[in-house]
């Protein structure tokens, strides 16, 4: 019973803007329901085939922003074929055909198409902001597509995607009276730029906030760019490789002391070092700096130009900074909220005196009281080290650690790291994000389902020792959604004894684990309301199905709830039980 | 000691003899430290920890393992490789139209054609104008071009770097009226 119009309650609903408030409200009553989805703009799918199109549309008709995730996330490391799926074809096409006044697509994991492309921006008139993260399948030719096409676009945000890039000239597709561009990152791109075309088109930008340049743009055109976009506050810097004469030097210093309002800085993917002085002058302004692709500033460069940075939220860094330089991190970005520092060498070839250890992280934990996310991968850790840090830091809402030895135990006492990781999810109430790495047993699972309360995602590789590691987490932690594991011993017992459990979940990923063919057969027969993917090492397996031996173990497995079935654009290395 | 020793020497690698750069191969591995015994090695590519007191363990390479995304991965491999092969040089003539000799450049000090045109420019002191797909390069009576593996003159900037790189055996900077016969526009 409504004691208001619905349109008073539907403006009550317009300032509620996140997804979970939202869905909460739909529950109330019938009305409510009514009035929600009618006027639903933005609508978040975590996994694309746990619904489909037309469910979407039916439901939220009037939506004009959507985000869709589509493959799990170790296909971000190589697990799972290119030709899985997640593709965004039929999304798109639905939306054409139901003529939904679409402005925003966010897409991360999925496989999108020059076609997709063509099709996006020839289908909605007002279409404004297109974000791809960690997307593959198309080439230079979709991006000119949407360049020509899209008559209001604001955003184009390219992440860390694998574009075939044809060289074409997509820069110049953007109509002379394209002038409403509010961000345009194309970093991910390999090829070459055109630089003219580019510097028209930020000349013609004046509410340009975020520039993402890629490699192929060098020192002078990034002069050009900044003065000619001053108010810019977010800027990815191409390349510098070679050192700047005086005057190009001095021409870049001018350009960047007028970029008042800069605040994001990243990219640097070829530097000579001797250009980051020119930034000094705004390093006292930024509140986020990613360095994680610049392997060529070390040392002391790095290290200076960060002690600069005293407003810095966030930073992201290659290991090569070291604890020394972690350190310094410490000493002078007493803001910091979010730090990930990644490998820079993947093999372990090289002895590599400058990685990271625990001595840097227990020193930004004393340092930077309001940090709240880490990403750290390391040679090794202790577990006095992480008892230190959960002390210093009980406000981690993500903590992931990765020790780039598998198995390896605590350096100095030769145990298991169970106390360590204990430790963190005992102090950190609010901790949502977990991943464990290094010599663990069944133990560290028993904490973590004790204490992990507010625990969503959960990453394991090479821990545990029996099915109980499993069923502790699954048993105690209420709120996971995401759990995810690789190379432990985790089989039937655990994946089958509580099948309702994966009803709360959005997914499950067991890859090079113990759980048998018959096991997940079983799965699926127990939960119709589940698709149990099987991902084989090559095609024939699929097809073998019925004659394979059900002790058979299972390589990969993949499960998510979904309301509309079994998917039907699975490859054949796929099978759905 | 001795036995690994001679262990390396009979060991099957897969880089030129002589050299230490071994390309591992990919393979999952369930469980971590596997001892190689002697009569093993001599048959198979070494692919397992070994724990030596002469050399750091070699680990073997795990499908997945780092946890670092592959875009951000092959990243660094392309760096390490551009790094790897420094020193080598790819030395090609470059003749100019008009010019009484001719000069030598080296294609791999440099990564995308912009690079090699600016070297070009300051070598010649001249410009190029600018490089369209379909017409060519507009704005300058100068046409940069190199002659192919086939023996054919070719426009620069037409393939994609590396694949220029590979197929270039020497440069020439067309001038005037013969340089509108490879598609200029007037």
């Amino acid at each position: 019973m409504n004691y208001f119009p619905d349109e008073v309650i539907e403006h009550i609903f317009d300032s509620i803007a996140s997804h979970r408030d939202r869905n909460s409200i739909s529950l109330v009553c019938k009305s409510w329901h009514k009035i929600e989805r009618c006027s639903r703009k933005k609508v978040f799918i975590g996994n694309c085939y746990a619904i489909d199109p037309e469910r979407l549309i039916g439901r939220f008709p009037c939506l004009k922003s959507l985000t869709l995730k589509g493959k799990p996330h170790f296909a971000d490391f190589n697990l799972v074929p290119h030709e899985w799926g997640g593709f965004v074809h039929p999304w798109i096409d639905a939306l054409a055909r139901a003529r939904v006044g679409l402005e925003e697509l966010r897409l991360k994991r999925m496989v999108v198409s020059d076609e997709s492309l063509e099709l996006l921006s020839r289908s909605f008139a007002n279409f404004k902001s297109l974000v791809l993260v960690s997307c593959e399948g198309f080439t230079t030719d979709g991006l000119a597509s949407i360049a020509a096409n899209c008559r209001h676009l604001r955003e184009l945000d390219l992440q860390e995607n694998e574009i075939d890039d044809h060289r074409g000239q997509w820069l110049n597709c953007f109509p002379d009276s394209c002038i409403t561009l509010t961000s345009l990152n194309f970093a991910c791109l390999k090829g070459e730029t055109n630089l003219a075309a580019l510097e028209r088109l930020v000349a013609r930008s004046p509410n340009l906030k975020s520039l993402k340049v890629n490699r192929a743009v060098p020192l002078d055109a990034l002069t050009r760019l900044m003065s000619c976009a001053p108010q810019l506050v977010d800027l990815g810097v191409g390349s510098y490789e070679n050192e700047p004469d005086p005057e190009s030097f001095a021409k870049l210093s001018a350009a960047i002391n007028k970029c008042t309002s800069l605040r994001c800085l990243s990219g640097f993917s070829e530097v000579a070092p001797r250009c980051l002085p020119a930034f000094y002058p705004i390093c006292q302004n930024l509140i986020s700096l990613n360095l994680s692709y610049a392997a060529e500033i070390q040392g002391n460069h790095l290290i200076k130009f960060i002690q600069f940075c005293k407003r810095l939220q966030r930073l992201w860094i290659l290991d090569s900074i070291g604890d020394k330089g972690l350190e310094v991190v410490a000493s002078a970005c007493k803001e910091l909220q979010e730090l990930r520092v990644f490998p820079s060498d993947l093999h372990g070839e090289e002895d590599n005196d400058a990685a990271v250890t625990e001595v840097g992280l227990v020193a930004i934990s004393a340092g930077c009281r309001k940090l709240h996310s880490i990403l750290y991968f390391c040679k090794q850790m202790t577990n006095a080290a992480l008892i230190t840090v959960a002390k210093n830091c009980p406000n981690f809402i993500r903590f992931r650690l990765c020790i780039l030895e598998p198995n390896k135990p605590d350096h100095i006492t030769s145990q298991s790291l169970d106390e360590g990781f204990g430790a963190i999810v005992q102090a950190c109430k609010g901790l949502r994000r977990l991943s464990v790495s290094g010599l663990l047993t069944d133990k560290v699972f028993l904490y973590i389902g004790m204490y992990a309360e507010q625990l969503e995602m959960l990453s394991i590789a090479f821990a545990g020792d029996t099915d109980q590691g499993m069923l502790y987490v699954l048993n105690g932690c209420k709120k996971l959604r995401k759990l995810e594991i690789r190379d432990s011993p985790f089989g039937n017992a655990a994946l089958l004894a509580d099948v309702e459990k994966y009803e709360t979940m959005r997914s499950l990923w067991m890859s090079s684990c113990d759980v048998t063919l018959g096991g997940c057969k079983r799965l699926a027969r127990d939960a119709p309301w589940l698709n149990v993917e099987i991902i084989n090492e090559n095609e024939s397996n699929g097809m073998e199905q019925n004659e394979e031996d059900e002790r058979e173990k299972v390589d990969r497995l993949y499960l998510y709830r979904t309301v509309v079935g079994t998917r039907k654009d699975a490859p054949s290395c796929v099978t759905i039980l | 000691m001795d036995e690994f020793a001679n262990l390396k020497e009979t060991e099957l690698r897969l880089g030129l003899p002589g050299t230490d750069n071994v390309s591992e191969e990919r393979e999952r591995v369930s469980s971590c430290n596997k001892r190689a015994s002697p009569s093993d090695t001599e048959n198979e590519i070494e692919s397992s920890t070994r724990k030596t007191e002469t050399s750091p363990p070699r680990k073997a390479q795990i499908v997945g393992w780092p946890p670092v995304r592959s875009y951000r991965k092959n990243i660094i491999e392309t760096k390490k490789n551009e790094s790897d092969h420094e020193g080598q040089g790819i030395y090609v003539k470059v003749s100019m139209d008009g010019a009484p000799y001719l000069r030598k450049i080296d294609l791999s000090c440099y990564q995308r054609y912009s690079e090699l045109l600016k070297a070009l420019e300051m070598m010649f002191k001249f410009s190029v104008g600018e490089y369209f797909e379909r017409e060519g390069y507009k704005g300058s009576d100068f046409v940069p071009t190199y002659e192919d593996k086939d023996g054919d003159w070719m426009l620069i900037g037409d393939v994609p770097w590396e694949m220029f790189v590979c197929t270039c055996k020497r440069l020439r900077i067309m001038k005037g009226s013969e340089a509108k016969g490879l598609g200029c526009v007037v």
